[in-house]
């Protein structure tokens, strides 16, 4: 049975004209941006091979590499948390907060930091916290979660992003983008100056020189990074880059996968505070290294997972994620990656119908910059699913289809009870109604065709006999 | 069962090559509804029939993408604890050929010298053109039609909506997939929307024959037997 209130979700987005346009415009600019990109690596094929060795060989090796990682960065002078659980996180950056007596925090985009509720946990204790990337400073004031990996405000447009930057400027903007980033620019400014402590997430972590990679667009990131005298970093425990030298391969796909773009806007490689003689960077650097529910997938049938370099690009191709947008998934991760992983990371017994939101198309795992199969893993899923045995419907359904459909007297007889079953719904040669569920799901908005009078079998028992 | 003209066709097609064609009687489904849905056990009961009944042929010739990825692709993983079934799958893999491929690939056939005045455009099937990695082979067998005048699907990469149980279980969005689906195959002005896939077919003409559109909906065999000379 599918959860109702995922039903809900999907009800609600696709009753929403303006949200799908804007879904589909957006995500079609994307992933024609990507394959654009794609076309002056040369041999995107041999890149996304390497991509995939690169990432599963380190997925496989992690806690070697985890390990070198927190060394070096111990030796480079930052401090290590080891996070199990979104609470243990939470409490840690909380401690932080503390002791920094901070009363605000500047963000830099972080899906990490969504999937441990970082915002609510620090407002709940009286921080202020400001999202600095555009995108999720419109939904933090919108009182959103992100609808989408990379393109946050997938959802919005500048009419209502005006509206929301003039109930806090307290001034009529005007509904023109120059206004609005000259807004945002100017209340962000204070606030970076203002905070004492700045958070971003990782996009990747070096092992070989302990070195924090952000990849940003805006340079938000870096103003977190080097304005306050704290910076947090929160990163999940997969994030790992063997050497310095594997950043080359990412540094190619992340930007091209995620955005269309050759190379990022600003690239940040952070080894550690602000040493003596230099004049820039946060004074003390701590890193948050969350597992939240990975190392169970570690070692599992879905590790491939893991090697996930969160570009996005699963959800500009999936036709799904086109028609129902982001928030229908319901947690954090939207799209095929969020199919597969909200299921794994936050339990399968809560999100099972997740994995049936496809229709195993396979363009997930064909952009997949690090070759992950998507649909393949969302067809494990299934299996799980149905190992934990709560469809008896459903199982029985295909019980019978398992005896019909392996024995031909068996079969021969199920055609010749359709075809006299389907007599009073057969309209001009069509069904277009009136049988149960789930063949009225079908016909809701389909019709269905007849069984023919004669199928090929019988057919070719004819033309052999030279009929 | 459903689509025996398709079927006919593909075998009227293949009589015109000079090939000589069998029709096991004992063969019934790949499994694949079952597979994707998740329910393992069933499939390979089914699956384990299939390959039965094909075990004395040379070359299997399928009309359709999804259910020759599913041989391909999914049978090894099916019987990976049974290696007697396994050996025996992987064989029928060898042998399994989708329809035009066969043609373009194996019999090096691409004009036909087929001949049909029409408007069509085509739907690449997603197993089809992304598993099995076949794109252009039907493309061309029908621009060697002569009198087709061929038109682009626009977007055609994306999924019409079937996937299976998904049509049934996400009703909804398949709905919503199939209307943009609909949408753009109105949009090229064809009489006629191809495929290679029959499911996909069923899924795109149910919605079509819905609104009382008058394009048809074949398979890339029935129109090729359509233009043969007689």
């Amino acid at each position: 049975m599918i959860n109702t209130d995922f039903r809900k979700r999907v009800d609600k987005a696709l009753h929403d004209e303006f949200f799908r346009g804007a879904v589909k415009r957006t995500t079609e600019k994307l992933r024609n941006g990507r394959i654009n990109q794609n076309k002056t690596l040369v041999d995107v094929q041999e890149w996304r091979s390497r991509a995939n060795a690169l990432r599963s060989h380190t997925v496989q090796n992690l806690d070697k590499y985890l390990d070198e990682f927190s060394t070096k960065l111990e030796e480079n002078g930052s401090k290590v948390y080891w996070a199990m659980t979104d609470k243990e996180a939470v409490e840690q950056i909380n401690t932080i907060c503390a002791q920094k007596l901070a009363k605000s925090v500047v963000k830099s985009k972080s899906m990490v930091s969504e999937e441990i509720h970082l915002n609510h946990f620090l407002e709940k204790n009286n921080i202020e916290v400001i999202e600095t990337d555009l995108g999720e400073y419109i939904i933090q004031l919108a009182q959103q979660t992100p609808s989408h990996i990379i393109v946050p405000a997938i959802h919005h447009t500048r009419g209502s992003v005006a509206e929301l930057f003039s109930k806090v400027g307290d001034e009529q903007l005007p509904a023109e983008t120059p206004a609005l980033t000259a807004f945002a620019r100017k209340v962000l400014r204070q606030k970076f100056i203002d905070a004492e402590i700045g958070i971003t997430g990782c996009n990747f972590a070096i092992a070989e020189t302990g070195s924090v990679v952000l990849f940003t667009n805006e340079g938000n990131g870096r103003m977190v990074n080097s304005l306050p005298d704290t910076h947090i970093v929160i990163m999940g425990m997969e994030r790992i880059l063997p050497s310095f030298s594997d950043l080359d391969t990412t540094l190619a796909l992340l930007p091209r996968s995620a955005t269309g773009q050759k190379i990022t806007s600003y690239l940040s490689i952070l080894n550690g505070p602000k040493k003596q003689q230099e004049a820039d960077g946060a004074k003390e650097m701590h890193v948050i290294i969350v597992d939240n529910g990975r190392s169970r997938i570690l070692g599992s049938k879905y590790q491939e997972v893991l090697n996930c370099i969160r570009c996005g690009s699963c959800l500009n191709v999936c036709p799904v994620y086109r028609q129902i947008g982001g928030h229908a998934y319901g947690w954090v991760y939207p799209g095929p990656i969020g199919a597969v992983i909200t299921p794994l990371l936050d339990g399968l017994d809560r999100w099972g119908e997740l994995p049936y939101a496809s229709s195993l198309c396979a363009a997930c795992s064909d952009a997949c910059p690090v070759r992950i199969p998507l649909h393949e893993l969302l067809l494990e899923l299934r299996k799980d699913k149905v190992k934990l045995g709560n469809n008896t419907k459903e199982k029985l359904a295909f019980g019978a289809y398992s005896v019909a459909f392996s024995s031909p007297t068996k079969y021969k007889l199920i055609k010749k009870v359709g075809r006299k079953i389907q007599i009073p719904f057969v309209k001009n040669g069509k069904i277009r109604g009136g049988l149960p569920a789930p063949i009225s799901e079908w016909t809701r908005t389909r019709d269905l065709p007849t069984l023919a009078n004669k199928s090929f079998h019988e057919r070719f028992e004819e033309i052999q006999r030279g009929e | 069962m459903l689509y025996p003209q398709a079927v006919e066709s593909t075998y009227n097609v293949l009589k015109k090559l000079d090939v000589t064609v069998d029709f096991p009687k004992d063969q019934i489904c790949c499994g694949q509804p079952s597979f994707n849905a998740g329910y393992v056990d069933e499939a390979a009961r089914v699956a384990r029939k299939l390959i039965q009944a094909f075990e004395n042929t040379e070359y299997i010739i399928c009309p359709s993408g999804s259910c020759t990825a599913m041989i391909r692709d999914n049978y090894p993983t099916l019987f990976k604890d049974d290696p007697k079934t396994l050996a025996k799958a992987k064989e029928l893999g060898n042998k399994l050929y989708e329809f035009s491929e066969f043609l373009v690939k194996v019999l090096k056939v691409k004009n036909l010298g087929a001949k049909y005045k029409a408007k069509v455009t085509y739907h690449h099937s997603c197993h089809m053109s992304r598993l099995l990695g076949i794109k252009d082979a039907p493309i061309e067998l029908i621009k060697n039609i002569e009198g087709i005048e061929y038109i682009e699907l626009p977007n055609n990469q994306d999924c019409c909506g079937f996937g299976g149980t998904f049509s049934v279980k996400m009703a909804d969005i398949s709905s919503a997939m199939l209307e943009e689906k609909i949408a753009n195959v109105k949009s090229t002005g064809a009489d006629i929307l191809l495929g290679s896939d029959l499911s996909c077919l069923m899924n795109i003409s149910g919605g079509l024959s819905r609104e009382g559109s008058p394009i048809q909906t074949m398979h890339v065999a029935e129109l090729l037997d359509r233009g043969l000379p007689k």
